[in-house]
């Protein structure tokens, strides 16, 4: 609990700066607050989202601006006039604007790769420094002076020492946001944007949607900085919303550790200060005065990417005592109600089916003329030897992939056009051949991804903490299918440090979180050990006889001959053999393939 | 607008569409072989221009103490290798050879007349000291970050410029420069006037994409650093080193950079801060090629110096933005045209 205290102590020195600090100090730490809700942003977009955008100071500049022009333009055009110059329309009018930008970016941008993103908020940031500094309406390069001073509960707040309050209890509610944003059902989709993106869909996640949120909280976070910026300073010119402020403010996220909420203050705070003094100093020991920082503060970027990537909070983390650390488990709730089930087809009932599925690559044939049926509540074994195109199949059935000819049909559907998402909410779930886990979550969190369709509380709701039900809803499913795997002692483990054949079945787990009618595995039992593979087919006969239907590509055939009710034999992208595992053990064809035939 | 006016625009476009387009090429050789966005390219081109302004001013210009301390680390950094593995006899003879080389160039500037020797020879030395700069910042920025994600390495390339910003103004000061013109001749087409410098640098820049095109068809060097752009890994296992085949691509971008800057600078007065939108301008184009397409980033990048000058005469305040927002229909028909959904690593 010690990190509480930290954090009450932290608050009480907040609230007591302006008191004892000299008008200077108060200033710089406006900034400070100034900047952090911007760097926050950036921490949610590049720390956990993997994005990054250099376009941040132009979103800043869009809030000041609006604000700027609608509090001092003496006759507002006709449709403006309602506002009536209040600095809080301008604050509305200006976060519309930045919403407005951001989502046109982000549409054009974030469903490119990833260079796309940056490269496209640096063009706008250009242009929108260059808009400022020509339009004369907006007061050209020499800016709008004489913004008023806001003015809350009849208390104006025409002074550094009173706007500070204001600005970090905005920042402090901004840190809040995002920390509880991070923690529920759509933080969960967010942080699996770096790194696990199709694994995510496959759960269901819209990830452009995902990504789309956090670049336009960032946005926001960043318009509201300017409003703020505009009436503490009273006066917008375009300088401190031009690029290289927008480098900044990444610089100063990475400084202070673009993972965690906390380095953003940290980074924005050490940015500031090591600005000003080198400010003060450099061009004593350099000569003339020039922008000399540049080259320090370039150097250190460049040297802490190559030393220590994450900043320096994850330093100062591992400085502290262990037990101020992993304080925060989540608690699942073990009252809380079951979540809804979907009703299965009835058993023997026709769910999946391949229709002469060909796939070609270039002149390679990796599946030729393939069928198969799938049907609800039975075990179906997918195998052949190596390169035999089983794991192409795999992806024609679950709509990665598109066949060539042919088709796969599900619960009467054509799969042709639909995302693996869509296929998802159809009621398929699988498993990856090479393990897709988020490895610094924990085990729960990852298994809880699973269960993301089966809520529907959305962004508001998870930033401000009052979907808490469904969220235990989420957690218990998620607690109780890790416990029906076997990994009920893992649960606050991080996913990484499990061993491969544990990370297999916890992906198993994920799987039945999103309730589905159909299973795909892919090399389920791969790296598993003699009595864990015992308890994998235990489990799966279970979920057989309670009407799943089971595909999965397997090699160990001790473990398919055991478990599947049919086999289907690949050769050389074609269906060789199919039939009962006793009939396939005798088939000379299977017996070729796989030990050679007898010339 | 009369032919006039319009046939002045016109060559005013082609020839920084020519530039934008060299640049555009290397923007895309670095991207493709090492991953990185060179954003500090443009750095390149002012540091050429004015490196040849102070030469023709007769200074010896400030880039040599750069260089010395950049192959001063460089050397420091083998001889601890070398210490370290004991391995490479040859290590001492290059870290000579290094030294000798910046000793002799520092030597040469300090001798020199150098406003008084050919133009020619100014453009030479100017080369020389810059384009070893290329290599020795791969080997101490990049080199050790070359399996980070590309994030990392954007963030890296864009400290690096701003970094490198800050040197430029350090090395030359705040004032901008413009060097004298190759040749004074004035050509007449018909009724069109054409400046000599234009036609310089569209037939030096033809002539160096000519140049790199059959260096990457036809020789061994050129096929390895195209075979790392197609699969990295695959390239290693054949034998191509990782290492060289970035340090190559990083003395090209510098080569192709200086050189940019040593063509415009009589044209246009450079700034040691003008070569971030230079660049950029580089990288419109490359994006219109979709960060892949050679052919169709050079032809991009000459339609932003053709647009560039003709919004100059229309609509001059807003030149940037119309350059800049030329992007968004080719992010709009590419987005259009992805569906799929990717990790990144």
């Amino acid at each position: 609990m010690k990190p509480r205290y930290l954090i009450i102590i932290g608050l009480v020195l907040l609230a007591i700066a302006p008191q004892v600090l000299p008008t200077f100090q108060v200033t710089l730490l406006n900034y400070i607050g100034l900047y952090a809700l911007v760097v926050l942003g950036l921490v949610l977009l590049t720390g956990v989202g993997g994005m990054t955008s250099f376009g941040q100071a132009a979103f800043v500049g869009l809030g000041a601006y609006s604000t700027a022009y609608l509090t001092t333009t003496e006759q507002l055009p006709s449709w403006l006039a309602w506002s009536a110059g209040s600095p809080w329309i301008g604050l509305l009018i200006g976060l519309l604007l930045t919403a407005a930008v951001a989502l046109f970016l982000g549409a054009l941008t974030l469903k490119l790769s990833g260079h796309y993103l940056p490269l496209g908020t640096i063009a706008w940031g250009i242009s929108l420094y260059y808009l400022f500094g020509t339009m004369s309406s907006m007061g050209g390069h020499t800016g709008i002076s004489g913004l008023p001073s806001l003015s809350l509960f009849g208390v104006v707040l025409d002074k550094g020492e009173k706007i500070y309050y204001l600005i970090w209890v905005i920042l402090l509610a901004a840190v809040w946001i995002t920390s509880n944003l991070l923690n529920s059902r759509e933080g969960r989709a967010i942080r699996a944007l770096k790194g696990g993106q199709l694994m995510a869909e496959s759960m269901g996640v819209n990830t452009f949607r995902s990504k789309m949120v956090i670049f336009l909280i960032s946005a926001l976070f960043a318009g509201i900085s300017g409003w703020l910026y505009a009436h503490t300073q009273r006066f917008v010119n375009p300088t401190p919303f031009g690029l290289s402020m927008g480098i900044d403010y990444l610089f100063m996220a990475l400084i202070g550790g673009v993972g965690s909420v906390w380095g953003a203050l940290l980074g924005a705070g050490i940015l500031t200060m090591l600005k000003q003094w080198l400010q003060d100093w450099l061009p004593l020991i350099m000569g003339g005065n020039g922008q000399y920082e540049t080259i320090v503060l370039g150097l250190l970027i460049v040297f802490m990417m190559q030393r220590s990537p994450g900043g320096i909070w994850p330093l100062l983390v591992r400085l502290a005592p262990a037990s101020w650390r992993n304080q925060n488990h989540i608690k699942v709730d073990a009252s809380a109600e079951n979540l809804p089930r979907r009703d299965l087809p009835e058993k023997g009932q026709l769910v999946l089916e391949a229709r002469n599925v060909t796939r070609r690559f270039g002149g390679l044939v990796a599946n030729n003329q393939m069928n198969l049926q799938l049907h609800a509540g039975e075990v179906l074994a997918l195998i052949g030897p190596n390169g035999a195109g089983k794991s192409t199949m795999f992806n024609q059935l679950s709509a990665v992939d598109t066949p060539s000819e042919g088709e796969v049909l599900f619960l009467d559907q054509s799969l042709k056009g639909k995302t693996s998402r869509e296929v998802a909410h159809m009621g398929m779930s699988r498993t990856f051949q090479h393990v897709k886990l988020l490895t610094t979550m924990t085990v729960l969190e990852n298994v809880a991804l699973g269960t993301h369709m089966r809520g529907n509380k959305g962004i508001i709701s998870a930033s401000l903490h009052i979907e808490r039900e469904e969220e235990q809803r989420l957690l218990k499913e998620a607690q109780f299918q890790l416990e029906r795997v076997g990994l009920g002692e893992h649960l606050y483990t991080e996913a990484g440090s499990l061993s491969l054949g544990q990370q297999r079945i916890l992906e198993i787990a994920r799987a039945l979180c999103a309730d589905p009618c159909v299973l795909l595995l892919d090399e389920p039992a791969a790296g598993l050990r003699h009595k864990e593979k015992q308890a994998l087919a235990e489990l799966l006969q279970k979920l057989r006889q309670e009407g799943l239907a089971i595909l999965l590509v397997e090699h160990d055939m001790d473990f398919v001959m055991n478990l599947a009710d049919r086999i289907v034999v690949m050769e050389f992208g074609e269906k060789i053999a199919e039939g009962l595992p006793e009939e396939i053990q005798s088939n000379p064809a299977v017996l070729e393939a796989y030990l050679g035939g007898a010339e | 607008m009369n032919i006039q006016i319009a046939t002045l625009l016109g060559q005013d476009g082609l020839t920084n569409g020519a530039i934008y387009a060299l640049l555009a090429l290397s923007i895309l050789l670095v991207f493709t072989v090492t991953r990185i966005l060179l954003i500090p390219l443009g750095e390149f081109v002012t540091f050429g221009a004015l490196t040849m302004a102070a030469m023709q001013m007769g200074k010896a210009p400030n880039i040599e103490w750069l260089l010395l301390g950049l192959v001063l680390i460089d050397c420091a950094l083998d001889l601890y290798q070398y210490l370290k593995h004991r391995a490479e006899p040859k290590k001492l003879k290059v870290i000579a050879l290094k030294l000798s080389y910046v000793v002799i160039m520092i030597g040469l500037l300090n001798q020199l007349p150098l406003s008084e020797i050919p133009m020619a020879l100014q453009v030479v030395l100017t080369l020389c000291l810059i384009v070893p700069i290329g290599p020795i910042m791969y080997r101490l920025f990049f080199q050790p970050l070359a399996e980070a994600p590309a994030l990392v390495l954007l963030i890296v390339s864009i400290a690096l410029h701003v970094a490198m910003v800050g040197i430029g103004l350090l090395l030359f000061g705040p004032e901008g420069a413009r060097t004298e013109p190759f040749s004074d001749s004035n050509f007449r087409l018909g009724s069109v006037m054409l400046k000599s410098q234009t036609l310089w640098v569209i037939l030096v820049s033809i002539f160096l994409i000519v140049t790199l095109f059959i260096a990457f068809e036809r020789t061994l060097y050129g096929k390895a650093l195209r075979a790392t752009a197609v699969n990295r890994m695959g390239a290693r296992l054949q034998g191509i080193s990782p290492v060289f085949a970035g340090k190559a691509t990083f003395a090209l971008a510098a080569f192709i950079g200086s050189a940019s800057g040593i063509l415009i600078a009589p044209i246009t007065t450079l700034y040691y801060d003008s070569g971030f939108i230079i660049s950029l301008k580089g990288f419109v184009g490359a994006i219109i090629g979709g960060l892949v397409s050679y052919p169709i980033a050079a032809i991009g990048a000459v339609a932003v110096g053709m647009i560039e000058a003709f919004s100059m005469f229309w609509a001059s305040n807003y030149k940037e933005i119309i350059v800049f927002t030329l992007i968004i229909p080719f992010l709009i028909w590419r987005s259009m045209n992805s569906h799929s959904v990717e990790d990144e690593e």
